[in-house]
């Protein structure tokens, strides 16, 4: 085990996938020369070359589509999007053609190629840099979407998305590039498709991915510190597939579910989970499921508007503690 | 260059292969009248001298990508006309399993890397693949056609120029048949020699007549042999389309002397009349062509027809290329859980032990 940031653990296993398989190659927006809007592509011009680390026009649809084509003829091109907001400019590419290209041709052709990209708010970037839009990735069967939370995932889930066959949308987060956590040595890939419980509890089930399931982990520990509640926590990692009998089964055993969400409420990521609970959980619920998520506005620029609209560490216990009240034969122990 | 002799042949090949061209989609088109081709169905008709001259001219380890319009190119790529046929139908037999259809044909065996249903869907996957082949040094080159419409998408500027900038062996081709659906070229480009874009891409680019096979062969041979020494180029090919965009439109925006022009200028006719004037064809060898064909096209029309539907329990068998946990299989009206038992404890206490 190394401590390492997040962003390390994606830099240093995109060089070590380069290292073991040379159809493995970097495309771009500024990843070479510049190294990167966020630096995870620091230093690998140098070391591989402009053949495997290829700076781009800025011409979304055109790199993604090469991704796609390149993928089909068997190299494994890893994409950068600068952010999730400009992948926009590639959904055609990605959600026509990325996503159908297995089935629409009868499973006779791969698209073994990873989009790297990170969302996320909270760095006064306005209402065109601020969006978290993995659901419109996440809605499309085809697509693989995975959302690491820390750092051992983070590279985990990368070995996974480079070594398979089919179109990943691997959604970073701007929030998280700085957050520190213990990395294996081994390069033992994740499963995609598969959530993770990383805090076992009895009391509520709390429900994220990417930075809000580490912000789920936060809260877990410090109501756990001062309240005493035992709060189990689901980390997502894996948008589509989606890993309902994760959810379910620890919604059975907590009786009641907060999902937390940094996309907007309606229609998000987080009905769906809902809904899910809904299905597999009903008549074991003691408790409406709650939704913390976005406010439903474009993102403002202003500090305090922008504060209010993203969900935080308060709206979370809030949520938290109306569950746990709505419970009613329960209640929030002493000190609350 | 062949030799007279040799040209002879060539052109003779070009007829037959325009022949089948025609055939094959005059009984698509048919097919689709009676309910045994479904979705859209977009023909190649009048169009036949581009597609054999450009096809000619690939080598059999060159790609191809091309739009929805494919029938054509996938008969002249060496795909047996029985599973072309049998996509059409939609059955297991067909050259995408059932999967495509008449717009997403593919087989990697011709190098036919697909159709593409989206208006330019395919340029900046043909570009990659360009990519992929100039990464590992081959010396195949990618085909990218379109039509005339496409010069005014996002995709086409993006495309041509990474293809420039990389130095990628790919040959854009342009079928010009001066219409989108109904709408004219002129109305959808600020400039209407489409040959002429290439200019802002430095990349070479010329405009061929599409009712000469020979010379659309020779163009593309020329724009081919630029592509392999790392030139990508655009090829404009000039055509028309003989009926309405797709199989159910009438082309009513289509004015009567205007069909009569169409007709009198049916690329296969002239072409057929040009070599038999020529002393290369006579009315023997054209029946004979059309006798052979006819009997393909049959056999197509048979082979698709006794080709099995696709079992249902195959639906799920080409979403993901590695299989994938939590992968759903789900039918339409089916739960996401099987009823689940009542809970034992419905109230359970905080703090209670499992």
């Amino acid at each position: 085990m190394t401590i390492m940031t997040y962003r390390q653990a994606l830099h240093d296993t995109l060089r070590a996938e380069m290292l073991r398989d040379d159809s493995v190659f970097l495309m771009g927006e500024e990843i070479g020369v510049f190294e990167g809007s966020y630096k995870i592509t620091a230093g690998l011009l140098a070391e591989f070359g402009e053949k495997r680390v290829r700076d781009t026009p800025i011409a979304e649809e055109g790199f993604a589509g090469a991704a796609i084509g390149a993928a089909m003829l068997g190299l494994r091109p890893v994409v950068e999007m600068m952010t999730i907001n400009f992948s926009m400019l590639a959904l055609d590419q990605i959600v026509n053609h990325a996503a159908k290209i297995y089935g629409m041709f009868g499973g006779q052709a791969r698209v073994p190629m990873v989009i790297r990209t990170p969302g996320g708010g909270g760095q006064q970037l306005g209402a065109t840099h601020s969006q978290n839009i993995e659901l419109y990735y996440a809605f499309v069967p085809g697509m693989k979407v995975v959302a690491p939370s820390n750092p051992a995932d983070a590279k985990a889930l990368l070995l996974a998305a480079i070594r398979d066959d089919d179109p990943v949308l691997f959604l970073e987060n701007l929030a998280l590039y700085n957050t520190r956590g213990e990395v294996p040595e081994d390069d033992t890939p994740a499963e995609i498709g598969k959530a993770a419980v990383t805090r076992a509890g009895r009391d509520l089930t709390l429900i994220g991915y990417s930075r809000m399931a580490h912000l789920a982990s936060e809260v877990a520990a410090q109501l756990a510190e001062s309240e005493g509640l035992d709060i189990e926590v689901v980390d997502l990692r894996s948008l589509r597939p989606l890993d309902r009998h994760t959810i379910i089964e620890s919604v059975r055993k907590t009786h009641a579910a907060v999902v937390l969400e940094d996309d907007w409420l309606t229609y998000g990521i987080g009905a769906e989970v809902a809904a899910s609970i809904s299905d597999g959980a009903f008549d074991y619920l003691d408790a409406p499921v709650r939704r913390v998520a976005m406010a439903e506005v474009p993102m403002p620029y202003a500090k305090p508007l922008e504060t209010a609209a993203l969900p935080s560490k308060d709206d979370v216990i809030a949520a938290i503690g109306q569950t746990l009240a709505a419970v009613g034969y329960r209640t929030i122990p002493a000190g609350a | 260059m062949p030799g007279t002799a040799g040209r002879d042949e060539q052109l003779r090949q070009f007829y037959k292969d325009m022949v089948l061209i025609r055939r094959f989609e005059e009984r698509a088109a048919r097919a689709y009248t009676e309910a045994l081709i479904g979705g859209y169905c977009h023909l190649n008709l009048g169009e036949e001298a581009a597609v054999v001259g450009l096809m000619s001219a690939l080598r059999p380890t060159d790609y191809l990508f091309t739009n929805y319009r494919e029938h054509g190119y996938a008969l002249m790529r060496g795909i047996e006309p029985k599973k072309v046929m049998a996509e059409l139908y939609g059955r297991v037999d067909g050259v995408s399993k059932g999967w495509g259809g008449s717009m997403h044909m593919f087989d990697l065996t011709h190098r036919l890397l697909g159709g593409y249903g989206i208006v330019g869907g395919q340029l900046p996957i043909a570009t990659g693949a360009a990519l992929a082949i100039d990464y590992r040094g081959g010396d195949e080159v990618v085909m990218c056609t379109m039509g005339d419409g496409t010069a005014a998408i996002g995709a086409f500027h993006e495309s041509l120029n990474i293809a420039a900038l990389w130095n990628l062996p790919i040959v854009f081709v342009v079928i010009n048949n001066h219409l989108g659906m109904g709408t004219t070229v002129e109305k959808s480009s600020a400039e209407p020699e489409l040959y002429k874009r290439g200019a802002a891409y430095r990349m070479a680019s010329a405009r061929v007549d599409g009712f000469d096979p020979a010379a659309v062969h020779d163009a593309a041979a020329e724009a081919i042999a630029s592509a392999r020494a790392g030139k990508p180029y655009l090829l404009e090919v000039m055509t028309e389309r003989l009926r309405g965009h797709s199989v159910v439109d009438p082309a009513k925006y289509r004015s009567a002397e205007e069909v009569k022009r169409l007709k009198a200028n049916d690329v296969l006719r002239v072409f057929g009349e040009k070599l038999t004037a020529n002393g290369i064809l006579d009315a023997d060898a054209i029946a004979a062509i059309e006798a052979d064909v006819a009997k393909v096209v049959a056999e197509a029309a048979d082979f698709a027809a006794g080709s099995p539907h696709p079992d249902v329990a195959t639906l799920f068998d080409y979403t993901y290329a590695t299989p994938v946990a939590n992968d759903s299989r789900r039918l339409p009206g089916q739960p996401l859980f099987e009823p689940a038992p009542f809970p034992q404890t419905p109230f359970p206490q905080s703090g209670a032990s499992a």
